[in-house]
């Protein structure tokens, strides 16, 4: 471990912090730092608040905008951790949650959720929307560990491939979900786009409860992640059990991925770029680089989410936001890469 | 090291392994003597990477027994077996891009508590693994702008700095030229002499082979073909059986090993 990690993931949480302050304060009713500041130390200390400030401001910083920021935060920092573990056991820099068909099998549920709905099915959304994109999540990686491993061995060419064969298959059944849908398609097509609008405090709460414990779990394997670098065979050697490490971190991976699709809907290039980034920055060593995506996917995450709710005109879906500016930055990246000195 | 052990120090009875339908090896019957360098050969296919992959419990034999310094292979924990053999592979590549010592520290692995920062006995045998294979000076470049050669001298490093008295070498020096090769056989066979460690090398090229080691292992067609020293077992006829080439040897002498002439024609 480098001598300044504490350092380093200090400062981004501090970053992360007065992250969450400004963009609360920004909106169509803009609110001073400090201000946010005082409402947010009267709420959790239950002092009352001073009379000076506006008194609707603590019903729009607590029930309207710190909801919405911090769930935007969580899928941030979960899917750039998600995105993380998964390059790091395919030993490949350019892997993220979507190489593995696992979103596009949360957004296959979670879009059957929904279709259910327009179809007179009723079941309560809230609980639905996760609960079928967990089961599409997970149904998708046992069929992509199926294809790609019959013999138990997960080697990481053919997970890719079977990853991209069964999105493929998915995203058709997407297609078909929202040629069902009809003329209410809209519901999906948005969803699908991601985004934050109107999230509660129960939303916080889902995405925290997976998120959080996921992250801990991949901070625990994180030195064995490091040595499985190596490639399997030396990192058996070493005294690591690659293939339980590699089932238990792509499980909690694609949980961790499944959440976040069922809150927002499918948000690209986070789980891609983030992890791609600071390791450039800070390097290879898991035990800094995935704390660290935790913090800059959040950071991240919230930015964009901040832009769209405040500062452009109309709000754009997240999705559409990110994937754009993440589409072509990564593109430069790799092609920066590509012309290096490999 | 030199004690005479009454146990087999490590030895396999009847070991089978199959991968899908054909049999990869059959009836490998093997008693290894601490402080030798052993030298496995055979012609591609005939099951030496596999055999090394039973030794390093990186697959489990199907049927038979290995069993290691008194005790089967098999009921080792994997972390244990970590401090007590160690495998240097031949291919390499590596995604990111860890720097030279990081990657020699990865070798401390099984002795370092997980949460726990390397002690002063991990730095100090990471850096004589690193003087020893000359990559001192190289110690904070990365990995991956190194030359094929000096990531192999990288590797072999890591599985130094492990500090085991099994090494287990497959094919460790097929993508390097004939300098380097040299270099690294050199070190290895002064772990051997020096040091009492055990080495098993699955070596393609039989001259090296010839000129390194101290016993040799035949492996043809998933069996063991024959063992014994380099001067008794590698011979023309055992040339011309195992791998269908003619050659000539040319007996050890004092000054040099057996060396081999092939037929080419």
């Amino acid at each position: 471990m480098l001598p300044k990690s504490p350092f380093i993931l200090m400062l981004l949480c501090l970053c992360l912090v007065v992250a969450i302050v400004l963009a609360t304060g920004m909106g169509f009713l803009a609110i001073a730092p400090w201000e946010v500041v005082q409402v947010l130390w009267a709420k959790a200390s239950g002092a009352g608040i001073a009379a000076d400030i506006n008194p609707t401001f603590p019903f729009v910083i607590m029930e309207v905008r710190l909801p919405r920021i911090l769930t935007a935060a969580i899928v941030g920092g979960g899917l750039a951790v998600a995105g993380a573990v998964f390059q790091a056991i395919l030993l490949n820099p350019l892997a993220d949650p979507y190489t593995l068909g696992v979103s596009s099998g949360a957004a296959f549920g979670a879009s059957l959720a929904l279709v259910l709905g327009i179809l007179g099915i009723t079941v309560p959304l809230f609980f639905s929307v996760p609960l079928f994109a967990f089961f599409g999540a997970m149904t998708t990686l046992v069929v992509v560990f199926t294809l790609a491993a019959p013999d138990g061995r997960l080697s990481s060419n053919t997970l890719i491939l079977s990853g991209v064969i069964v999105a493929a298959i998915l995203s058709a059944g997407i297609g078909f979900i929202k040629y069902l849908a009809d003329e209410q398609v809209g519901v999906i097509i948005f969803w699908l786009m991601g985004s934050f609008v109107g999230k509660t405090w129960p939303d916080v709460t889902l995405t925290a409860i997976f998120v959080f414990p996921g992250l801990l779990l991949t901070l625990y394997f994180a030195r064995d992640l490091n040595i499985m670098a190596l490639g399997g065979r030396t990192a058996d050697t070493l005294g690591v059990d690659s293939r339980k490490v590699k089932k238990i971190l792509l499980v909690c991976a694609s949980l961790m991925t499944a959440i976040c699709v069922s809150v927002s809907g499918i948000i690209g290039f986070v789980g891609l770029i983030i992890p791609h980034l600071l390791r450039l920055a800070l390097g290879p060593d898991n035990r800094l680089l995935i704390p660290a995506c935790f913090f800059g996917g959040a950071i991240l995450l919230l930015t964009a989410d901040t832009i769209t709710r405040a500062w452009l005109p109309t709000e754009l879906p997240i999705g559409v936001l990110t994937s754009l500016i993440g589409g072509p930055f990564f593109c430069y990246i790799f092609r920066k890469k590509q012309l290096g000195q490999r | 090291m030199n004690n005479i052990h009454t146990d087999p120090f490590f030895a396999i009875s009847k070991g089978c392994f199959a991968y899908r339908a054909n049999n990869v090896l059959q009836d490998i019957d093997l008693d290894l003597v601490p402080g030798q360098f052993y030298g496995l050969i055979g012609p591609n296919g005939s099951g030496k990477t596999t055999l090394l992959d039973l030794l390093t419990a990186t697959k489990p034999l199907q049927s038979g027994q290995i069993i290691f310094q008194g005790k089967a292979l098999a009921d080792y924990a994997k972390k244990e077996l970590a401090t007590k053999i160690a495998l240097v592979p031949q291919q390499f590549a590596m995604g990111f891009d860890f720097t030279v010592s990081d990657l020699v520290l990865m070798g401390r692995y099984p002795y370092i508590p997980r949460f726990s920062n390397p002690s002063k006995r991990d730095i100090d045998l990471v850096d004589e693994a690193m003087h020893v294979m000359q990559i001192h000076t190289l110690r904070h470049r990365l990995i991956n702008d190194l030359s094929g050669g000096e990531k192999q001298r990288v590797v072999v490093a890591r599985a130094l700095a492990q500090d085991t008295e099994v090494l287990v070498l497959d094919e460790a020096t097929s993508n390097l030229d004939i300098h380097h090769t040299i270099e690294i056989m050199h070190v290895i066979r002064k772990l051997v002499r020096n040091q009492g460690r055990t080495v098993i090398a699955a070596i393609h090229d039989l001259n090296l082979a010839a000129a390194f080691c101290d016993q040799v292992i035949v492996l043809k067609e998933g069996r063991i073909f024959t063992t014994g020293s380099v001067g008794e077992a590698l011979t023309a006829d055992l040339i011309a059986e195992v791998f269908q080439v003619q050659a000539e040897v040319q007996a050890a002498t004092l000054n040099h090993s057996p060396r081999i002439h092939y037929t080419l024609s």
